[in-house]
């Protein structure tokens, strides 16, 4: 396995059951279950429906994986787990099928952190990561701008959501607007629609803001600001011009994460900046993004946005770095760790 | 045949031949299943001079119990099974306190029994047996229940589990085992499979997910003007 391990991945630190399987820096399969439809209703990821449902889809997703990519279970060198950061009860599944695998077919086990795995699956994608390389993570739990040296030894965070994640902001906003959960695909949908004709606030963006939280994010006070604004409409009695809204409310989001992200490459000097998390397929933010990247010289990545989102490719692409840079297996007395910071790479 | 259980304060792992137990693990801590197991099958199988590819069943316990620890060790037989590629049996968590129950003599070889354990929020999960050819017949599905829902008849019957620990006032009769042993429940099994009983892997809940639907959202108009005053 030296230098072409195959290592299969396993992700269930929401919503999505997912199963990748890497071979060195080749995807070969990404499987994923996902519970999304049955938290629908609850405009919101109810915890126990989803580990509930990463129980059921477990082996099924297992299989799938390994029937897609022509690969017996008995061939794998290493399994990889999210083990944090995540909600709890969730990635206690992962983490306990990964190590029931990993005692079966006797290969050691890797628990990863999330935000690392979503960094490293772009070298399954575009190939070797630039050392350094700079990320944007944004999705439903997250808001990051990581600075990374090196994706299986040395993150360190440059900035964060100071409240509400990006993704959080878009259900959020989707809810007042009346469109369905999860509100990200649906925003960026009516938003094509329409223009950016209001000026919503730019978190963090001003004076002792900037001084203070150079490159964290706030999406809570944009939520607010969107809500009252549809709101004093509705009272007024006028239509709400929900594809205007989306635009707005889209364009002061993917201004203030593309605008900090391009600083940080400025700042420290990085030429490379990867884009990654749920809200990385919105339109927007990838055509914003490229812009503003090729005005700064700097080289973008973003993954394929199956690839963006929660999935088990990205976890197994960690876990076969792990195995080529010979870093240590996890123990066996591996927990999972909901609040696991992006420092810790692996556990 | 590898039998394990989480659905108690008791992780607890087994190695049994159909005749006599090979190994026994457990370990006594409700809040950290997830850590224990793993290395407690590995130890269990080695000390049995095992490979998990010797394996030809494997038991394990589908609650009811706390979810989150239940999950992990269904998550674990059911991959370790699909992995070795044997079946994987389910027991009634119940059952096997029952069994013990019934084995350790700490229950009357005749009379009816009962068996309640901690389903947190004040509740317990309970099921009623009898014995019939020295073994633990059970009489009711497993139920959550109030403590105080437990019908006055049944309070004084001899109930094993952490029930009557957690409320002597109902329970009358406190008797062991409080926790679940792989070992018993590697003998449920293995009659099970005797029988031609299969109980399948799916978890007992026995509650719903805690969630309501999405109602109308709050003003924030209102919220606004509420911070000001």
């Amino acid at each position: 396995m030296a230098d072409r391990p195959l290592v299969l991945g396993i992700e269930t630190s929401c919503d999505e059951t997912g199963v990748g399987i890497v071979r060195g820096e080749t995807l070969l399969v990404d499987a994923i279950a996902s519970s999304v439809d049955e938290h629908a209703r609850f405009g919101g990821v109810v915890p126990e429906v989803a580990s509930r449902a990463h129980l059921e889809a477990m082996i099924p997703t297992i299989e799938r994986a390994c029937t897609t990519a022509g690969v017996s279970l008995r061939e794998v060198d290493a399994v990889a787990v999210t083990s944090g950061p995540g909600l709890a009860g969730a990635l206690m599944v992962g983490v306990a099928a990964a190590k029931s695998l990993a005692v079966g077919l006797g290969v050691p086990l890797f628990g990863v952190n999330h935000l690392a795995s979503h960094v490293a699956v772009d070298i399954v994608e575009h190939g070797p990561l630039p050392e350094p390389t700079m990320a944007l993570l944004v999705s439903g739990g997250h808001s990051s701008l990581l600075l990374v040296p090196d994706v299986t030894n040395e993150i360190s965070s440059l900035g964060s959501t100071i409240d509400d994640a990006a993704g959080e902001a878009f259900d959020k906003v989707a809810r007042v607007l009346g469109l369905p959960f999860p509100g990200g695909p649906h925003i960026d949908r009516a938003a094509r629609e329409g223009q950016v004709t209001i000026d919503f606030p730019r978190g963090l963006t001003t004076g002792r803001d900037l001084e203070r939280h150079r490159f964290d994010f706030s999406f809570s006070g944009l939520k607010t600001a969107v809500a009252r604004w549809v709101e004093l409409r509705q009272r007024a009695g006028e239509p709400v011009p929900v594809a205007d809204v989306a635009a707005s409310f889209q364009e002061a989001v993917v201004d203030v994460l593309t605008r900090k992200a391009v600083a940080a490459c400025r700042a420290e000097g990085v030429g490379h900046l990867q884009i990654g998390g749920g809200v990385a397929a919105n339109s927007r933010l990838r055509a914003l993004a490229q812009e503003r990247c090729d005005a700064a010289g700097v080289e973008l990545r973003v993954p394929r946005p199956g690839l963006c989102t929660d999935n088990g490719a990205m976890v197994a692409a960690l876990g076969a770095q792990m195995v080529l840079r010979g870093r240590t297996p996890s123990d066996l007395g591996l927990s999972a760790d909901s609040s696991m910071p992006v420092t810790e790479i692996s556990a | 045949m590898l039998a394990l259980d989480t659905s108690t304060s008791a992780i607890t792992v087994a190695v049994h031949d159909g005749e006599q137990v090979l190994a026994e693990r457990s370990v006594l801590d409700a809040r950290a299943h997830t850590e224990h197991l793993a290395p407690l099958v590995q130890d269990a199988l080695e000390s049995a001079g095992l490979r998990p590819a010797d394996l030809t069943d494997i038991a394990v316990g589908v609650g009811p119990g706390p979810f989150t620890g239940l999950r992990v060790g269904l998550v674990t037989a059911r991959v370790l099974a699909y992995t070795v590629g044997v079946p994987c049996h389910g027991v009634v968590s119940l059952d096997a306190l029952a069994e013990e129950a019934v084995r350790s003599g700490s229950v009357d070889g005749t009379a009816e029994f009962a068996v309640a354990t901690d389903a947190r929020r004040k509740e317990v999960y309970w099921s009623r047996y009898t014995v019939t050819a020295g073994h633990p017949a059970r009489l009711s599905d497993p139920a959550v229940l109030h403590p105080a829902d437990v019908a006055d008849g049944m309070r004084g019957l001899a109930t094993a589990g952490r029930g009557p620990l957690l409320y002597p006032d109902v329970f009358a009769s406190p008797v062991t085992p409080l926790d679940v042993s792989a070992v018993a429940l590697a003998e449920v099994a293995l009659r099970q499979i005797a029988h031609g009983v299969e109980v399948g892997v799916d978890a007992l809940y026995l509650r719903r997910p805690d969630a309501q639907p999405t109602s109308s959202s709050k003003s924030t108009l209102t919220e606004v003007r509420g911070d000001r005053r």
